[in-house]
């Protein structure tokens, strides 16, 4: 609809989108000098107090009328005592929490020898080195059993989520019905701050690591659900019609043709399902999970940089190393035997994993460093690089960056920038919004931006929520400015091209809380560390959909660019950024969903966003609250992605690509 | 071709895509010709097709791509559901089948080879020609046991372990062409089996689907784009144009007679003194003298007998008994190609 009303506007008699978007924009230029000049009414400034409906407490009733007179807050108790049963074993088996079945934990030798095996098997010397070279560090520098906290629960949520993940996405893929009522559902829910899933998750699956394997499982869900729908759509068609002429009932089909020519999609869906449930679970320290996530909200929170460096050295290397192996998993593929290969060589692999971990397990009985890393055992370097750190930080030009930094960017940038937002007036700001929603994409996504940012005015919200966004924009918009040049350059040359694309791969297989360490390392408790921390978070992506957009421009056309003697920088203005941009706008599509993300964990700095205010609910039972303030942050990230997403469709569909 | 009856029946058959295909066809002027229905909205993948395919006989369905071959194949083994009209097979109309009945029917009656091969990309050379026997619960001795057989027909010996990744092109469609004759099919559906091919490959793949073909003696419905192809293997063409037969007839029939504009067009470049065989040529109640010649040869085959040759009439035999006599002079023209 949009493409057709942007590209010809002279048939209809109406004003075209953008003159429309540059009414709006008028119209909030206007209206806000009035209100510099005094004469706007405060109506019109703020929504006043009176007239905010009360959806907390309208939501508080439901969630009580749902969860004591329905009997659900009977059910998921009920549902409790099963996971926490499943947690309760894999604890047991991870870290020897006494329970059923008693038999834990596993020595870390053992651990480390099966998991440097299953790599060799997976992707060779290089993913052996990382599989063991990580649980080593693991082990050595003390952090064994919080380690093991985190994965007793990954262990358990992880299959929890690809198995509903997969259900749901077979069950979509099969009914249409499904997949209309879930698709709206999983974009709100992939944009839904990860705080939000947390409260209920506490109210109806008790404090601890049940909740958090429930919030963290919930969180997994959505990109299975995506994959596995993707891969049984992309089958081919001659494979069902091979499979239906084999005369496979509607099970088999599934079974033995669906699912296993889905395979890569699957098994994509499994490395996103570990990655997120990872993510997740260090986050679910906020309600009191033990592990990784807790010590290191503990150390930053006593602001021990060196501590928080070394556990967050330990999340980097499990991220990576879970990301490659499954990865590695992705793309292995079956290979024959030769007839008559015996059974120990055809499964070397397997008979090898279960002989060293017998092996270890045998001589940790022994010598019980091999079993357990005791106390003082451990090679910790806490102090000294907590030392380290801060003398570098005195160091006198460091200081004097980041001072600068700190009082310049601050003062000068920061703060005047979130204080001309706020002082707009809410509607100019929702028209300001649906300009830019109506000129980039259509009018469909200008009317759910004006209803979007309705709904948040309505809240009650408003301050915090612009807020929210001031922080969101300003670091997007510097990230923009460093990461679009390192884009550009890296994709001058294949090989830089590769360096980065892996660093960025890399960096955005770590959990989003460790990006708080070197902002915290270096600005402290400010609110130029949440913007740094969200600046790293969001570069990332930018970064790296630039250099992908730029490589992909197709050959014939930077040729013709070249042989139409074009300057490097015309061909790069004229030519690759042009046919990037659909692509490049991905990227930022994903840094603004990114930075939503992390500045409500930004929260645990100190804000006086919406995050903030988040993070306040989790401590109580404020459900109302919470999922208010959740789904603001959600309607606003929507708003984005809604618009981001359809203007590079339509850029795309324009440039034919 | 013995009179008994057809083992594949299809009469009046449509195949209408769109929205309400169904409805559509009710209320449809019987005379729309394909581009009326497409400004309708529709796209008529078969557009009242009757044809009969005979046991034992190989009928190949010529067309260019979009002429609605692979649906009228996919209609007779149902992987399409027809619009209108009847399609029966063995004298059972396969519309009226219920689920059980038709896996049933694939299960013991119907093989199927595809373009792009189809093959189960996670499992060996034996488990995707074992799929189908796996699927009716064969147990898993004689599964292998007939999967080895079949392997070994097709030629693909010593290669049972290897992934269809590992193997090349022509490998696969072995591979694809042994599944669909594991469960020894009556009826075998081959949907442009060679197309995806090298040329040399191609030619290959036909000489040994010939010897395959001696040995079994199957139905067989054949498709392909390639005319040469189509009279190399056919016992009849049926030649597809937007959806509809244009022709039906065996090989010389249609070289020697085009019924149609569209299908004079394929036969301008064939050499049809390669395709046209003496029995062809034979009027019945013709009689010659001297040395007959065989029915089934084809006049390129004679062209040196018939250039050195005298008579005026030459005696035909088939099967060891006379089956007329040929005009030299009319099989000269066909060799001379006089008509061009």
């Amino acid at each position: 609809m949009s493409v057709e009303t942007t590209s010809l506007p002279t048939q209809r008699a109406a004003l075209s989108n953008s003159q429309i978007a540059m009414c709006f924009v008028g119209a909030a230029v206007v209206m806000t000098l009035v209100q510099y000049l005094g004469g706007l009414p405060e109506w019109l400034h703020r929504l006043p107090e009176r007239l905010v409906p009360n959806f907390a407490g309208w939501l508080d009733a439901i969630f009580s009328f749902v969860k004591d007179d329905l009997g659900l807050l009977v059910l998921t108790r009920t549902l409790t005592e099963g996971l926490e049963w499943l947690l309760d074993a894999s604890g047991n088996i991870f870290f020897g929490k006494r329970r059923w079945p008693f038999i834990g934990p596993i020595p870390w030798t053992a651990m480390a020898a099966v998991a440097a095996i299953v790599g060799y098997y997976l992707g060779g010397w290089r993913l052996a080195i990382l599989g063991g070279g990580t649980m080593l560090w693991t082990a050595l520098i003390g952090q064994w059993e919080i380690a093991m906290q985190t994965m007793s629960v990954l262990a358990i949520a992880a299959p929890l989520a690809f198995v509903i993940g997969l259900s749901l996405g077979i069950a979509a893929w099969k009914y249409a019905w499904v997949d209309y009522a879930i698709k709206p559902i999983l974009s709100v829910l992939q944009t839904l701050p990860f705080f939000t899933y947390l409260l209920p998750a506490v109210i109806f699956f008790k404090v601890g690591p049940t909740a958090g394997a429930v919030a963290t499982t919930i969180y997994a869900i959505p990109p299975m659900i995506l994959m596995t729908t993707l891969g049984l759509k992309k089958v081919s068609p001659e494979v069902v019609e091979a499979g239906q002429m084999s005369g496979c009932t509607k099970f088999q089909m599934l079974r033995h043709v669906y699912l296993p020519s889905a395979r890569t999609e699957i098994l994509v869906g499994v490395n996103q399902v570990i990655m997120l449930c990872l993510a997740m679970v260090v986050l679910t320290a906020f309600i009191g999970m033990p592990g990784l996530g807790a010590k290191l909200l503990a150390m930053m929170g006593s602001f021990k940089l060196g501590r928080s460096f070394e556990i967050g050295v330990t999340i980097v290397l499990l991220a990576v190393m879970l990301d490659r192996m499954s990865k590695a998993w992705v793309v292995k593929q079956p290979e024959h035997f030769e007839r008559g290969t015996p059974f120990w060589k055809r499964h070397q692999m397997l008979l090898l994993a279960v002989v060293a971990f017998v092996a270890f397990t045998l001589v940790s009985l022994v010598v019980p460093f091999f079993a357990e890393v005791g106390r003082g055992q451990d090679f910790s370097q806490g102090k000294e690089l907590d030392n380290l750190i801060k003398a570098f930080l005195n160091i006198e030009w460091v200081k004097a960056t980041t001072g600068f930094l700190r009082a310049f960017l601050n003062v000068q940038v920061l703060i005047p920038f979130r204080n001309f937002m706020l002082s707009i007036p809410t509607p100019a700001f929702i028209l300001l919004i649906a300009a830019f929603a109506l000129a980039l994409a259509g009018r469909k996504q200008a009317t759910y931006a004006v209803i979007f940012f309705s709904l948040v005015a309505l809240s009650g919200w408003w301050d915090r929520a612009v807020i929210t966004l001031y922080s969101v924009i300003s670091a997007v918009t510097l990230a923009a400015l460093i990461g679009l040049p390192i884009g550009i350059i890296a994709a001058r040359s294949e090989k830089w091209a590769g360096r980065v694309l892996l660093i960025c791969d890399t960096a955005q297989t770590f959990p989003s809380f460790v990006y708080l360490i070197p902002a915290i390392m270096l600005f402290g408790i400010t609110d130029i560390a949440v913007i740094f921390s969200i600046l790293i978070f969001a570069m990332v992506p930018l970064t790296r959909y630039t250099i992908e957009g730029l490589r992909t421009v197709p050959p014939e056309m930077t040729e013709a660019a070249d042989m139409s003697g074009a300057t490097r920088m015309q061909k790069l203005w004229k030519v690759q950024l042009p046919l990037a941009l659909p692509t490049m706008a991905v990227g930022f599509n994903q840094a603004i969903m990114f930075a939503f993300f992390m500045v409500i964990i930004a929260a645990f700095i100190g804000t006086q966003d919406l995050g903030q205010e988040l993070q306040r609910t989790l401590a109580g039972t404020d459900l109302g609250k919470n999922f208010v303030l959740g789904i603001c942050v959600s309607l606003m990230a929507l708003t984005f992605d809604l618009t981001i997403m359809k203007w590079a469709e339509d850029k795309k569909s324009a440039l034919g690509l | 071709m013995a009179p008994q009856a057809p083992v594949i029946s299809c009469k009046n058959a449509w195949k209408i895509f769109g929205n309400d295909p169904k409805g559509f066809l009710k209320n449809m002027d019987p005379g729309m010709s394909f581009d009326d229905i497409r400004a309708a909205g529709y796209i008529a993948g078969v557009k009242d097709v009757s044809i009969d395919v005979h046991k034992g006989e190989m009928l190949v369905i010529m067309g260019l791509s979009g002429s609605g071959k692979s649906t009228l194949v996919r209609c007779f083994s149902r992987l399409h559901d027809i619009t209108g009209g009847t399609i029966e097979v063995e004298g059972q109309d396969i519309m009226s089948l219920a689920e059980k009945d038709l896996i049933e029917l694939r299960r013991s009656k119907m093989g199927m080879v595809f373009q792009s091969f189809g093959l189960l990309p996670h499992r060996s050379v034996l488990e995707n020609v074992a799929f189908p026997l796996e699927m009716r619960g064969q147990d898993k001795h004689t599964r292998r046991e007939r999967a080895l057989e079949v392997v070994k027909l097709v030629g693909l010996e010593g290669r049972e372990d290897y992934f269809p990744r590992e193997l090349s092109g022509g490998q696969q469609q072995r591979v694809g062409i042994a599944r669909s004759l594991a469960i020894e099919p009556d009826i075998w559906f081959l949907d442009e089996p060679f197309s995806a091919l090298d040329p040399l490959i191609r030619r290959e793949m036909q000489d040994e689907f010939l010897r395959l073909q001696q040995m079994l003696n199957k139905t067989i419905v054949f498709i392909t784009h390639d005319f040469d192809e189509a009279l190399r293997l056919a016992d009849r063409i049926a030649i597809m144009k937007d959806g509809a037969v244009e022709q039906c007839d065996t090989p010389d029939q249609i070289v020697l007679d085009p019924q149609t504009e569209y299908v004079r067009k394929f036969t301008e470049d064939i050499d049809k003194a390669r395709v046209v065989h003496a029995g062809v040529l034979a009027d019945a109640a013709a009689t010659g003298e001297g040395e007959p010649v065989d029915a089934g040869m084809t006049v390129h085959a004679m062209a040196r007998m018939l250039v050195n040759d005298t008579r005026r009439m030459i005696p035909v035999i088939k099967d060891g008994s006379s089956a007329g006599a040929l005009s030299r002079q009319s099989a000269l023209d066909i060799l001379l190609g006089s008509d061009a």
